[in-house]
């Protein structure tokens, strides 16, 4: 079980509050992590991530144990302390004004 | 009675402004999708109850809302704008190859007669359509692989197709507008376009007489004469009586023909309405007095509307897709402003009220007459 937390306006999209727990295959990575929140919420599809080339939006980034993981391949393991629970997977909107 | 419902887009929102027919009293709903810029909002013809809205964000995308019980309750549909094929490059700013990138959907434009048929304008310009009410988008791509395609250039807010009008008597005869490609018209459904522009002067470019590059703002249809189009275009206000092949100026006596909004009076094929805006480079009213322009004369003859509309320190814009008129007996007619304003006349424009003072930036003004 992974634990991921969204920034606000993908919680209303999403309509979830707090938290969001998602089962995960073993060897979670930011990609198979990403896989399995679309496929249980498929309105971020798109909102996160590029539809087609799954590229990462730009105003989107990854932090994972006080690490910025944005840049890390999209199969790249995840620290055993987001795999197992115990520290969430951030999704985190860029800070600006207006 | 007939009761109104103005579906007004905002930089952080969408709100819903009720009344009915007297237009006097009004309830104001929303925001929905607050925080997020929603460039259109609108509802089907054949369907008032389904509305659509467009909720875009430079963080997150692009959404698409569907409500099926006029705006109470919403859905996300289908959100997956794809071109056809390799989209290949148009030109940016500064004349060079710039690749398209799909950033937002501008305008929304329900089928007539189909609640489940939508178009989508979009930047970079493309037009896109959906027959299963939203869940699927698919590109009518011959617009954008126009033969002059690779030579379309963004304005300034972007290379977006803002305009969508089709033609009631013979749906598949269409017409759209990019900024800054000009316009463009299609009488098979969209599986091939002929650019529109003949007659379009636009200093900005170097051959006057160029088939593409004019920066048209909006285009207005009065559906009982679909060859009779206006034309905002970034200066001069135009038209058209042959359903695009040659365009003449009917700017007249406008205090100035800069504008972006223009819109045609619901039951008066010949009065249309427009707000003049200073410059393109001063985007709000000239002397800080915010005036509606009439034509009943399909244009050249233009008459100051001002009663009830702030006539100094205004310095507010209205945007191309804020004006819109219901189809009451006495035509009703409505604009946004970028401070926030939306401002209504229940008599066709002699006089004007606010229905609402301090929203959001308008980005969008729709209205539906109900029964």
């Amino acid at each position: 079980m992974i634990r991921v937390v969204l920034p606000a306006h993908l919680r209303t999209l999403a309509r979830v509050d707090g938290e969001v727990q998602i089962d995960v295959p073993d060897g979670a990575s930011p990609g198979s992590v990403l896989d399995a929140l679309e496929d249980r919420f498929p309105v971020l599809r798109g909102a996160i991530r590029d539809h087609v080339t799954l590229k990462r939006r730009a105003y989107v980034r990854f932090f994972a144990c006080e690490r910025d993981i944005s840049h890390d391949p999209p199969d790249a393991p995840l620290p055993d302390a987001v795999a197992s629970g115990s520290e969430p997977f951030f999704i985190i909107g860029a800070m600006s004004g207006g | 009675m007939s009761k109104v419902r103005v579906l007004a887009g905002t930089r952080k929102g969408a709100f819903i402004l009720s009344a009915d027919g007297k237009r006097e009293n009004w309830t104001v709903s929303g925001p929905f999708f607050g925080g997020w810029e929603i460039y259109h909002v609108k509802g089907s013809p054949a369907n008032p109850n389904r509305l659509w809205a467009s909720q875009t964000s430079a963080w997150f995308g692009q959404q698409i809302q569907r409500s099926d019980d006029g705006g109470k309750t919403w859905e996300a549909s289908g959100n997956k704008f794809v071109y056809d094929g390799i989209p290949g490059t148009h030109q940016w700013y500064d004349g060079t190859p710039h690749p398209w990138e799909f950033a937002r959907v501008w305008h929304i434009e329900p089928s007539l007669d189909d609640p489940d048929t939508i178009y989508a304008g979009v930047e970079d310009a493309a037009l896109f359509k959906s027959t299963d009410g939203g869940a699927n988008w698919s590109e009518l791509s011959s617009l954008r692989t126009h033969t002059t395609g690779a030579s379309w250039q963004p304005g300034a807010g972007g290379m977006c197709l803002h305009t969508i009008l089709i033609d009631p008597k013979d749906p598949k005869r269409m017409f759209v507008a990019i900024s800054a490609a000009g316009a463009f018209r299609t009488t098979d459904g969209g599986d091939t376009w002929q650019p529109i522009n003949k007659g379009l002067r636009s200093a900005q470019i170097p051959d006057q007489d160029a088939e593409v590059g004019h920066c048209v703002h909006r285009l207005a249809m009065h559906r009982t004469r679909p060859d009779v189009l206006y034309m905002q275009k970034h200066w001069d206000v135009m038209r058209t009586n042959d359903g695009g092949d040659v365009w003449h100026e009917v700017s007249g006596n406008l205090p100035t023909d800069f504008g972006f909004c223009i819109d045609v009076h619901a039951h008066e094929p010949e009065t249309i309405y427009v707000v003049p805006i200073k410059s393109d480079s001063e985007h709000y009213p000239l002397d800080g007095k915010l005036r509606v322009y009439r034509s009943r004369s399909g244009g050249n003859e233009w008459e100051e509307l001002s009663k009830g509309l702030p006539q100094s320190n205004c310095y507010v814009n209205v945007l191309r897709d804020a004006m819109a008129v219901d189809s009451l007996d006495e035509c009703g007619v409505y604009f946004g402003t970028t401070g926030g304003q939306v401002y209504v006349s229940a008599d066709a424009g002699d006089s004007w009220k606010a229905i609402a003072h301090d929203l959001p930036a308008v980005l969008s003004v729709e209205v539906q007459t109900l029964p």
